[in-house]
């Protein structure tokens, strides 16, 4: 079974965000790193993989400057390849043009599965794995808590506002993985030390059959028209605990009249 | 050109609609124009006059979708009407499971892209939407630069349930189109997770729990706290991704907003992740051992100090108020 899995690469979350002045939108320079968000489904394809005992793993990404180091995480856990389209017509592209370039990228691997996180932890939009799935005209089954692949089906625990569903669809299919569905392993030194060669396909929007006017700031369509602080909730009353912590909650509680 | 109609996907659960359905449709009255409520599930007869009672003029019901996934299916329906000419400058879908899902089959059906995490929404030919961004500390504000249909996708919590005192309205029938091979995904069995006490979006007091708690044995400090103060327990994203509790409980940029008179965080520092969904709530109470925890920047009343000390005082000194 072969499976693909969308890998964004982001700047590091324990740096501040900042957003460009000029372009009004997120600053992405700097060395970028996997998102968090996408190390569980990288997991779950490793394990899917060797259970069905055969296949392998590809990384697919749109990062600008041909940025790699996030894929190299993924390629250490223990993925076969990746493929990275990075393309100075990529600047501004919105969900859907990203979308695009995925899907025209992901075709290339002729997946079983693809597997993608809910939504980024930069950007969050989040509905850039269902649109992929409409452009491939295929099935989705997104918020997976938990995932199991036998005789070419799929039966995905989908989180839902009541509780779960159990969904059951027949490859190949997009499913999108809640944080926590595995727990993600980390690289091992020898992993490191194979993922440095790794192939990595480097493709441009060209070599995809993608017009520069689909994505972009033009393919967005969609403007910022303003950036502003929000109004700030003003810190209060601050105590440090000298066994009277309790009583503080309490005595705060009371006044609220929640008790 | 003026907005002429909105559509608000009317989410519902349990022959009720969801509050954010009310919350879109007092919204989309103020944007001009009709006003028409878009449901499946088959019970539209049964939902139709309150979504009646908050500004839908008409509700257009794709019925009961039986096993298919809602993504599908109401974006199939809603693309089929736009491709009729009967469609709308504006489509407004709650931040939820299914609407995020037929949020994004419509973008990509119809080539139209998709505003998301919207927090508020002006009105005009071009209606602004509002997005928070690093933990609310800033208001992004955009908008489309091509005419309709105009489809944001807004959190719930954004805007307050207005009455518009409206009639029970029209129930049209609009049919669901064959979606071949993306409909190849199906519902085998739902489960209904009973949680004990209120729901996380709907409780006024939320005590939540984080990575502070050290160990996930220790989140029984959070629910027997929730248990005595009636209240919902609630997590950060550090111990959902750990494992500790269902993403359910997830409070945040990628979980629940919350807006509840008091929210208790405990053991949690405040990545803006987190606190974008709570920084609503009326009173935040912080309890937190490091002191420069970001929590206490907006926490009304801040407890600096080991959550293992003062939460077992705190469950003590309810119980024995009874």
């Amino acid at each position: 079974m072969n499976v693909v899995v969308c890998v964004k690469q982001i700047p590091d979350p324990s740096t501040p965000g900042q957003l460009d002045p000029a372009t009004k939108t997120l600053v992405r320079g700097g060395k970028l790193v996997i998102d968090d968000s996408d190390m569980y489904g990288v997991e779950m394809a490793l394990q899917l993989v060797d259970k069905a005992g055969g296949g392998e793993v590809t990384l697919v990404s749109m990062a600008p400057n041909s940025e790699v180091s996030g894929l190299r995480t993924g390629l250490a856990m223990g993925a076969a390849k990746a493929i990275l389209v990075s393309d100075d017509a990529l600047v501004g592209t919105d969900a859907l043009g990203t979308a695009k370039v995925l899907a025209a990228a992901i075709k290339r691997a002729e997946p079983d599965l693809i597997l993608a996180a809910t939504e980024s932890t930069d950007g969050y939009t989040g509905t850039t794995p269902v649109q992929i799935a409409e452009l491939l005209g295929l099935p989705a089954i997104t918020f997976a808590k938990h995932i199991e692949v036998a005789d070419g089906t799929v039966k995905v625990d989908r989180q839902t506002e009541a509780g779960y569903d159990e969904v059951s669809s027949p490859l190949p299919v997009l499913v999108t993985v809640t944080a926590g569905v595995v727990e993600p392993r980390y690289p091992s030194f020898k992993g490191i030390m194979a993922a440095k060669g790794k192939p990595v396909d480097e493709v441009k929007i060209a070599d995809l059959g993608i017009e520069a006017g689909q994505v972009g700031w033009g393919g967005a369509r969609q403007e910022i028209t303003d950036i502003a602080k929000a109004e700030e909730r003003k810190a209060g009353e601050i105590h440090v605990d000298e066994g009277d912590g309790a009583e503080k909650v309490v005595a705060y509680l009371e006044k609220l009249k929640v008790i | 050109m003026p907005i002429a109609t909105t559509w608000v996907l009317a989410e519902a659960a349990g022959g009720k609609p969801l509050g954010v359905t009310l919350e879109l449709l007092s919204k989309a009255r103020e944007l001009g124009g009709t006003v028409e409520a878009v449901t499946w599930g088959g019970d539209a007869a049964t939902v139709a006059p309150e979504l009646g009672k908050f500004g839908a003029t008409r509700v257009l019901d794709a019925g009961d979708i039986g096993d298919s996934l809602p993504g599908v299916a109401v974006a199939a329906a809603l693309a089929a009407r736009i491709g009729a000419g009967e469609g709308a400058d504006v489509i407004l879908i709650p931040q939820t499971y299914d609407g995020r899902d037929i949020a994004g089959r419509l973008s990509a059906k119809l080539d139209r892209p998709v505003l998301t995490n919207v927090v508020d929404l002006a009105g005009g030919d071009q209606p602004e939407s509002c997005h928070a961004v690093f933990g609310g500390s800033e208001i992004v504000k955009a908008k489309f630069t091509e005419d309709g249909p105009r489809i944001f996708v807004v959190r719930p919590k954004s805007f307050a349930a207005t009455e518009s005192g409206g009639g029970a309205p029209e129930v049209v029938t609009i049919e669901v189109p064959d979606s071949g091979a993306t409909n190849a995904a199906k519902v085998v069995q739902r489960h209904v997770e009973e949680r004990s006490g209120p729901k996380l979006d709907e409780a006024p007091v939320v005590v939540a729990g984080g990575r502070g708690l050290g160990e996930a044995e220790k989140y029984s400090l959070i629910e027997d706290l929730a248990k005595l103060l009636k209240a919902a327990p609630g997590a950060s994203r550090a111990i959902v991704d750990a494992g500790w509790v269902p993403y359910s409980y997830q409070v945040g940029q990628t979980g629940k907003t919350v807006k509840p008179t008091v929210y208790i965080a405990c053991g949690i520092s405040g990545a803006t992740q987190h606190m974008v969904g709570m920084k609503g709530a009326k009173n935040i109470i912080a309890i937190n051992k490091d002191q420069d925890a970001p929590i206490f920047s907006l926490a009304d009343l801040g407890i600096v100090g080991d959550v293992h000390k003062v939460l077992p005082k705190l469950i003590e000194a309810l119980q024995a108020r009874g």
